[in-house]
């Protein structure tokens, strides 16, 4: 980005982590001047974004003096060293209210640090602030946040995503050139797709959970929201790694998603899901992802026809799932140990008019939903019949995958919709899902790429999904489309953030 | 599946959760929608399937029984909404008589 000056504000906004990294490496700006033109940023747009429920000025700068420090004495230093990052306020922060965006949690500050926050002060990330949230990470417009609406930087009348909304709407204003997200059924690849951004699931197991507020355990995962492939692939890097305190942590090392990055596709067998390519999209949006077929094929790899027979299945099996899950997981907040509480004559009132005023309505409807699916009598009918059709989608995709190197689809069916609009409507608001769900019930990881713009200017975003610990081609095959594509991240149109540009 | 507001009644008593009775009536409504929509999962022959808790199946992660720093009991106690005698003090549960 040479046209940009380095120095300017304004050019260190617009920066990658990756050229970030450099100029301060170089000497040519100090880690200070990265994060204070980022929290100048912070301060002249998120009246209008509202991506961040706390920014954290005073550590962040304390943070990046220290590295500037560090730097002069020549001491060892992280490999992200002074780039900033929005963390999504699912992650437990030593001291730092961490609220999952619910009243239950308002005031929550909790007593140690998650592991991938650990690994990014490690990495000497500068965390700039936490960003907002749908309520435990249930939602997929950031509308079910207890706090406050986040707005999509493309157009501000419109959402920008769940539950990562705040942590995607952050990168898109150029507030951060990391964030980090977290996945259940789709919430770091929905709102990626929406905001114009590279947004990844990993493997489930890749990245810790130690700290991670839990929603669905046997589906959440933590992973990278940024304007490039290669900072995503940075950023995951930093953050994934086997943990002991973890017990669902993989013991296999992070694949090497760096050496082969630029190796191009030529010869990779690409699977196109037969099941996705149907009805269910826009127009805007099928077409973006027919021109990005087109591409993969002029970069020299094959399109393969794959079927997920039982893909059709998966959006009924999470929202049998996850919450079961999480009215297992949610039963933790009673009034006693943290939190919220309101008084009642006995434990057991004390406890329900705790969990009436702290929770939200979303919230309160998966954890009924779950608490119906694994009671006495619809157990089978239900829960256990929901995990045999995920074990069939796992199946489909070991199948698929027999043809092919990763699969493709677009990552939602439609671009990003007007606040409000499908809020009334839950049911509405889960199809949002659907091309997501699978990867999530497979443990597999899967990426969204931005691939252009929709007739309404706004972004539509490709998927990309690969085996189990199958990364590396993941990002090659992402890589190779957005050196093609030359997308350019700067929200624009006549109700962008900046107005027309 | 449609569910009468007593269902509704009775699962929110087992989920803890106090609920108006306009709540109630929304949920009613809602629920049975949601469960309609989920219940297509019985659509599946898979009897002879066996169910998948996790996709990433790891069995007896173990590690060796020796004592390490863990939080001390004041932290944990840090954030409880209330405490007394480094516990944790709740409403009485066993009544008195």
């Amino acid at each position: 980005m040479s046209h940009l000056n380095a120095k300017s504000a304004r050019g260190l906004t617009r920066m990658a982590a990756t050229e970030l990294r450099d100029v301060m490496a170089s000497g040519e700006v100090s880690a200070r001047e990265v994060t204070q033109a980022h929290l100048d940023r912070i301060a002249a747009t998120d009246d209008r974004v509202q991506a961040f429920l706390k920014v954290l000025d005073t550590q962040a700068l304390a943070h990046a003096d220290d590295i500037d420090r560090r730097r002069a004495a020549g001491e060892p230093l992280g490999a992200l060293a002074g780039v900033p990052l929005a963390l999504k306020d699912i992650l437990a922060t030593k001291g730092i209210e961490t609220t999952c965006s619910s009243k239950i949690l308002e005031t929550f500050r909790p007593p140690y640090d998650a592991t991938v926050v650990q690994k990014l002060r490690a990495a000497d990330v500068v965390v700039l602030g936490k960003t907002n949230m749908d309520e435990f990470a249930m939602g997929s417009s950031t509308e079910n946040s207890a706090f406050q609406k986040t707005f999509n930087p493309w157009d501000l009348q419109r959402v920008p995503g769940g539950s990562s909304g705040g942590s995607s709407a952050a990168v898109a204003a150029f507030d951060a050139p990391l964030a980090i997200g977290t996945d259940t059924g789709g919430s770091i690849r929905q709102p990626a797709a929406f905001c114009g951004l590279v947004g990844v699931k990993p493997t489930y197991g890749l990245v810790s959970r130690y700290g991670l507020i839990a929603f669905a355990s046997s589906l959440d995962q933590v992973g990278p929201l940024t304007r490039t492939v290669k900072d995503s692939a940075l950023l995951l890097q930093a953050v994934a790694g086997y943990d002991p305190a973890d017990s669902t942590s993989i013991p296999e090392a992070m694949p090497d998603v760096l050496t082969d990055l630029e190796r191009g596709i030529e010869g990779l067998r690409i699977g196109v899901v037969r099941e996705f390519m149907g009805d269910g999209m826009e127009p805007g949006v099928r077409a973006r992802v027919d021109e990005a077929l087109a591409r993969l094929e002029k970069l020299g790899a094959t399109l393969v026809d794959v079927t997920l027979p039982h893909a059709a299945y998966g959006v009924s099996a999470y929202y049998l799932i996850a919450p079961s899950e999480a009215s297992s997981n949610l039963s933790r907040y009673d009034g006693v140990r943290y939190g919220l509480r309101v008084e009642g004559e006995t434990a057991e009132e004390m406890m329900a008019n705790t969990r009436a005023a702290g929770f939200g309505p979303e919230v309160k409807r998966r954890i009924m939903i779950g608490t119906y699916a694994l009671s006495a009598g619809y157990y089978d009918a239900y829960y256990a019949q929901a995990q045999r059709v995920r074990t069939l989608i796992i199946r489909d995709f070991a199948q698929a995958y027999t043809h092919c190197d990763v699969i493709v689809s677009p990552t939602t069916p439609s671009t990003a919709f007007k606040v409000g609009e499908k809020s009334d409507d839950p049911l509405a608001m889960y199809l949002n899902d659907v091309y997501t769900i699978p990867s999530n019930l497979a443990g597999a990881p899967a990426l969204s790429l931005p691939v252009g713009l929709d007739d309404l200017g706004l972004p539509v975003g490709l998927q990309v999904m690969a085996p189990i610990l199958g990364e590396a081609v993941m990002f090659r095959v992402a890589r190779a489309l957005e050196a093609d594509l030359g997308f350019d991240p700067t929200p624009r149109g006549a109700h962008a953030l900046e107005g027309v540009q | 599946m449609a569910l009468s507001t007593d269902d509704v009644r009775h699962v929110a008593k087992l989920a803890r959760l106090a609920l108006s009775d306009d709540e109630v009536e929304a949920l009613r409504s809602q629920l049975s929608d949601i469960l309609a929509y989920a219940e297509k999962v019985g659509e599946v022959v898979a009897a002879d399937v066996p169910p998948t808790s996790h996709a990433y199946a790891l069995s007896n992660v173990m590690r060796a029984d020796e004592p390490t720093p863990s939080l001390s009991a004041q932290d944990a106690l840090s954030t409880a909404p209330q405490a007394e005698d480094g516990r944790f003090q709740v409403p009485q549960i066993v009544g008195g008589e």
